[in-house]
């Protein structure tokens, strides 16, 4: 046989999945979990800030650290329930698609054979990722989408840790009660939220709160994501005037939003941003300035030195250079809870993980995010998540409220930019 | 007193759009080729504004000019070394290899400075004149005197200096042109220069009232497209009346309508503007 250009070029080639799965075999001690976040697209400085957390929290579950012990997982090497097996992290990248997420979801599954998947932030993209893992039988944990129609799918491989719709509109609804007793006109609300599957599912259940309370919304102004321009829309508030407007953006809106605010000179007294958008650590690096004492629900504050919030929030500092978001914490502790339930299973098959899900019972004290703990109801959804409001002062949010857990006072109105 | 508000802004933003599209009518009335990575050279350009200020802490009289020396040498290089290559290949090519640059450009940037937004100082935006009751940004008020200015000297350019004599006559028939002695090449880099430079105009003063990131020309750029269609493929002056009349629909309408359904509205009067008169506001038929 001659050995042609091609056959020089062709046979390693050939040879490539056998030493493929060679590589593979010799690790196939490594527990692999898909990771589906919006890495590029128009979301990607929130996924960027996600895939941070992870790769922090991997690193720490898969080395010794006492330090954190409280925390599951932290004081050994790896998930001891599975002989120290480490946990590998699979990324893939969502964008901001629910078309793609699916498919990476398929693909993760069916190529990459991850044993669990978590993601996907925006909840668009966490309702189709999570109804290719319900077709195949694999266990999805989400840590951060709050579109409350995710657990009313009667899913069985879904579970969710995050508060949802119906608790933040409760959070928010009561803060307002909470303020009008103080004596600050609080009936008059205003909702401004894009059409997304997030805002649109966030609103609707406000109104619907609300309108439960004889509090109906007053003023409701849905917009595209992405958009040029939102002058038209800031008119509107100016001219309603409500006594407290709350955003449900995504983080270019909100930007867009406060500088549009303050050439149109108008602050609404009370300013909730619903968390996403007014989370992004760039939200608060553009317009911070502009944006002093808005208001945002939050369930991760730095807290007391020593605490474990601390602790992780001093970890992820050195690593990214930024304050912990509550966005990124909120995922973090989604993959805690998936990674605790797979030692605790002790296996990688997908029934012994989600028996282990569904018998999840996490206190406050083993988790670094300010949940009363997590325990899964029949439809997944964690019954123990709780937020609570935080206030823009400086470059950092100070939880405000509820008082018996406020580092801050609670500054109103709204005082926006000097 | 809303409605005269409401107008004011509308035109406003049809001034942003007619300022981000005059350089793709250019380029597009001169060479019949779309660039899409037209979103990505406005997008450069923020990032430019942006580099300028935070390392040479300079204000828009130094980033703007700057900003449109530096897309000029860009969209000469992008001629020479793609443009002029894929001209002689199927329009396909043409269409994917500019939409490849943009996505080039963009992963480019991302890789560079992250996907996080970033900003100009917010004291950059300047202030808010405020008369008789309306409020305008100074910057946009500059952005739109910009739109205007460069609409009037592209349109001179082309159609009173021999300059444009020559682009039109490549533009035209390019083999005759070459007959009497005028370089199509030249002509055409030029072209490209200049279209790019006012893509770096645009996105430098647009970078002082809105944010930066790799993605930005995405939501800037697609109704320039529009705007660039509806006023006439080429036609310069058609492209600003575009733009205002664009502007204004979608601000009327966001009030009116509702934001969310706005793009609804433009897009459906823009289709009913091509059925009547398919070549434009101001094209030739």
């Amino acid at each position: 046989m001659t050995l042609s250009r091609r056959t020089v070029l062709v046979a390693p080639a050939l040879a490539l999945p056998a030493i493929l799965r060679v590589s593979a075999a010799h690790a196939a001690a490594a527990v692999r979990i898909g990771a589906i976040f919006p890495l590029t697209g128009a979301m990607a400085s929130a996924g960027d800030a996600i895939r941070s957390g992870v790769e922090l929290l991997v690193d720490l579950i898969n080395t010794a650290n006492p330090n954190l012990a409280p925390i599951p997982l932290m004081a050994t090497a790896g998930l001891p329930r599975l002989g120290g097996a480490k946990v590998e992290i699979v990324f893939a990248d969502g964008q901001n698609s629910p078309a793609v997420a699916q498919s990476d979801a398929l693909r993760l599954i069916t190529q990459q054979h991850v044993v669990a998947l978590t993601g996907a932030y925006q909840s668009g993209n966490t309702l189709t990722a999570s109804a290719v893992s319900e077709r195949y039988g694999i266990p999805f944990v989400n840590g951060e989408s709050v579109a409350t129609n995710l657990t009313t799918r009667g899913y069985k491989w879904f579970f969710r840790t995050t508060p949802i719709g119906p608790d933040i509109a409760k959070l928010y609804l009561d803060f307002l009660a909470s303020v009008q007793k103080s004596g600050m006109k609080t009936s008059k609300i205003a909702l401004v939220h894009d059409t997304s599957e997030y805002g649109v599912s966030v609103a609707d259940t406000i109104k619907k709160a609300a309108a439960e309370r004889k509090t109906p919304v007053a003023l409701d102004v849905a917009y595209t994501n992405g958009t040029s321009d939102v002058s038209a829309q800031v008119l509107k508030l100016k001219q309603a005037a409500p006594d407290a407007a709350i955003f449900i953006s995504y983080t270019s809106d909100a930007i867009l939003f406060m500088k549009t605010m303050h050439v149109q000179n108008y602050k609404p007294p009370i300013l909730i941003g619903d968390d996403s958008g007014f989370s992004d650590p760039s939200f608060i690096t553009t317009v911070g300035s502009l944006a002093q004492g808005v208001l945002d629900r939050s369930a991760f504050v730095p807290g007391k030195p020593g605490s474990n919030a601390a602790k992780i929030n001093a970890l992820y500092k050195k690593k990214t250079g930024r304050e912990l978001d509550d966005t990124t914490a909120r995922s973090m502790t989604g993959l805690l809870v998936l990674c605790d339930a797979i030692n605790r299973a002790g296996s990688t098959k997908p029934d012994a993980i989600r028996a282990a899900l569904g018998a999840t019972d996490l206190m406050p004290a083993q988790l670094f995010i300010g949940y009363k703990g997590i325990k899964f109801n029949a439809q997944g959804q964690n019954i123990l998540a709780s937020a609570l409001m935080v206030q823009l002062d400086g470059t950092e949010y100070q939880a405000v409220w509820p008082s018996d857990q406020a580092s801050a006072k609670l500054v109103l109105p709204f005082k926006g930019w000097t | 007193m809303i409605l005269v508000q409401l107008v004011a802004d509308g035109l406003l933003l049809g001034a942003v759009y007619a300022l981000l599209s005059s350089g793709l009518t250019l380029i597009w009335g001169m060479m019949n080729v779309v660039n899409f990575a037209h979103g990505d050279f406005v997008m450069l350009a923020m990032y430019i504004a942006f580099v300028a200020v935070t390392f040479l802490h300079v204000g828009p009289a130094v980033f703007v000019p700057l900003a449109a020396l530096m897309l000029f040498g860009l969209g000469v290089g992008v001629y020479f070394a793609l443009i002029r290559h894929v001209m002689r290949g199927p329009m396909l090519a043409q269409i994917l290899s500019t939409f490849g640059l943009g996505i080039l450009l963009r992963y480019m940037v991302f890789w560079v400075f992250s996907a996080n937004f970033v900003s100009l100082p917010n004291r950059m935006a300047g202030g808010v004149l405020a008369i008789a009751g309306l409020r305008l940004q100074d910057s946009r008020l500059l952005a739109g005197l910009m739109a205007l200015l460069l609409t009037v000297g592209l349109h001179l350019m082309l159609t009173r200096t021999a300059f444009g004599s020559r682009l039109l006559a490549v533009a035209e028939d390019r083999t005759a042109a070459m007959l009497v002695g005028i370089r199509p090449d030249a002509m055409q880099a030029l072209a490209w220069g200049i279209g790019a430079a006012c893509a770096g105009v645009a996105g430098a003063l647009i970078a002082l009232f809105f944010y930066i990131s790799p993605l930005v020309g995405d939501s800037l750029v697609l109704i320039a497209f529009v705007t660039v269609c509806l006023g006439g493929f080429g036609s310069i002056p058609g492209a600003l009346v575009a733009g205002l009349a664009i502007g204004v629909i979608e601000s009327l309408s966001a009030w009116f309508i509702g934001a969310a359904w706005q793009d609804v509205v433009v897009f459906a009067l823009f289709l009913l503007a091509l059925w009547l008169r398919p070549q434009g506001l101001m094209g030739k038929a």
